[in-house]
C-alpha cells in the first residue's frame, strides 16, 4: 500500500490507558470491521542477579527503526486481510508495569488479526533496532537482549 | 575519505561516544571495523551488526556511504 506514507511509530516514556482506550474507540466509525487484535508489551521487573529491574531506557536508531517498522506494515497489509494496523513504541524510560509496545490490528474476520498479530509482534522483535537498557533499582544497569 | 561512523546502546558504552567521524582509505567494511577494534580493543568481543543506507550489510561488503552504524542485539518491544 505504497499511499501509506512513513510515519514515527515512537511515544516518549509509556503509552497509557488512556491512549489505548481512544485508539480503540476511534474505530467504531470503522463499521466493515469484524475482529481486532491487540498486543501489549509491558516491561517485566525481572530478578537478575538478585537486583529487580525497575525501569527499561530505550533507545533506537529512529531513521532505520522507522523504515523497518513501514516494510513490517507494508508486509503485513500484504499478507494478511486487514482494514488498518497501529504500532506505536515507547523511547525513554517505561518503568515496570507499564506499556512499552502496542500493536492493534483489525480486520473483517478473526483468522486475519490472530495471524497478522504473531507476524507483527515477531517482525518487530527481529527487525527493528531497539535497543533497552534495563535499570536496576540500585540505578546500576545492563542491556537487555531478546530470547 | 571522511566516515561518519555512529554507535547505539552497549556499543556507545564501549567507545564512550555516539558518534564520530574518522579518516578512512580503504574500500571493505570490515577493513574499517578493523581499524575501530585496534582504537577500541574492547569491540572485539561485542556482537554486533553493521548497516549502511539503512540496511544490514555483511561486514565483507564495499563502504558506499559516508556513514557505517554499528547496531548491538536488537532488544524492542
Amino acid at each position: 500500500m505504497s499511499d501509506k506514507k512513513i510515519k514515527s511509530v515512537f511515544i516518549q516514556g509509556a503509552i497509557s490507558s488512556e491512549f489505548i482506550g481512544e485508539s480503540i474507540a476511534k474505530h467504531q466509525t470503522k463499521i466493515s470491521i469484524g475482529a481486532h487484535n491487540i498486543f501489549l508489551g509491558q516491561v517485566r521487573a525481572d530478578v537478575i542477579d538478585n537486583k529487580i529491574v525497575a525501569a527499561i531506557e530505550y533507545t533506537a536508531y529512529e531513521d532505520m527503526a522507522n523504515a523497518k517498522f513501514h516494510e513490517i506494515r507494508e508486509a503485513a497489509f500484504e499478507k494478511f486481510e486487514l482494514t488498518c494496523m497501529h504500532i506505536y513504541h515507547s523511547l525513554g524510560t517505561v518503568n515496570a508495569g507499564e506499556i512499552c509496545l502496542f500493536v492493534f490490528v483489525s480486520s473483517p474476520h478473526r483468522k486475519a488479526v490472530f495471524d497478522a498479530l504473531e507476524f507483527i509482534v515477531e517482525e518487530i522483535k527481529s527487525k527493528v533496532p531497539v535497543f533497552g537498557k534495563e535499570i536496576f533499582e540500585d540505578n546500576s544497569h545492563q542491556w537487555k537482549v531478546n530470547s | 575519505m571522511k566516515v561518519t561512523i555512529k554507535y547505539f546502546g552497549l556499543l556507545s558504552e564501549v567507545t564512550k561516544c555516539e558518534e564520530e567521524t574518522i579518516d578512512f582509505s580503504k574500500t571493505l567494511i570490515s577493513e574499517l571495523l578493523e581499524e575501530l577494534c585496534i582504537k577500541y580493543p574492547n569491540l572485539i568481543n561485542k556482537d554486533f551488526q553493521v548497516a549502511q543506507n539503512q540496511e544490514l550489510v555483511s561486514f565483507d561488503t564495499k563502504l558506499l556511504s559516508n556513514e557505517l552504524v554499528l547496531l548491538p542485539p536488537f532488544s524492542g518491544g
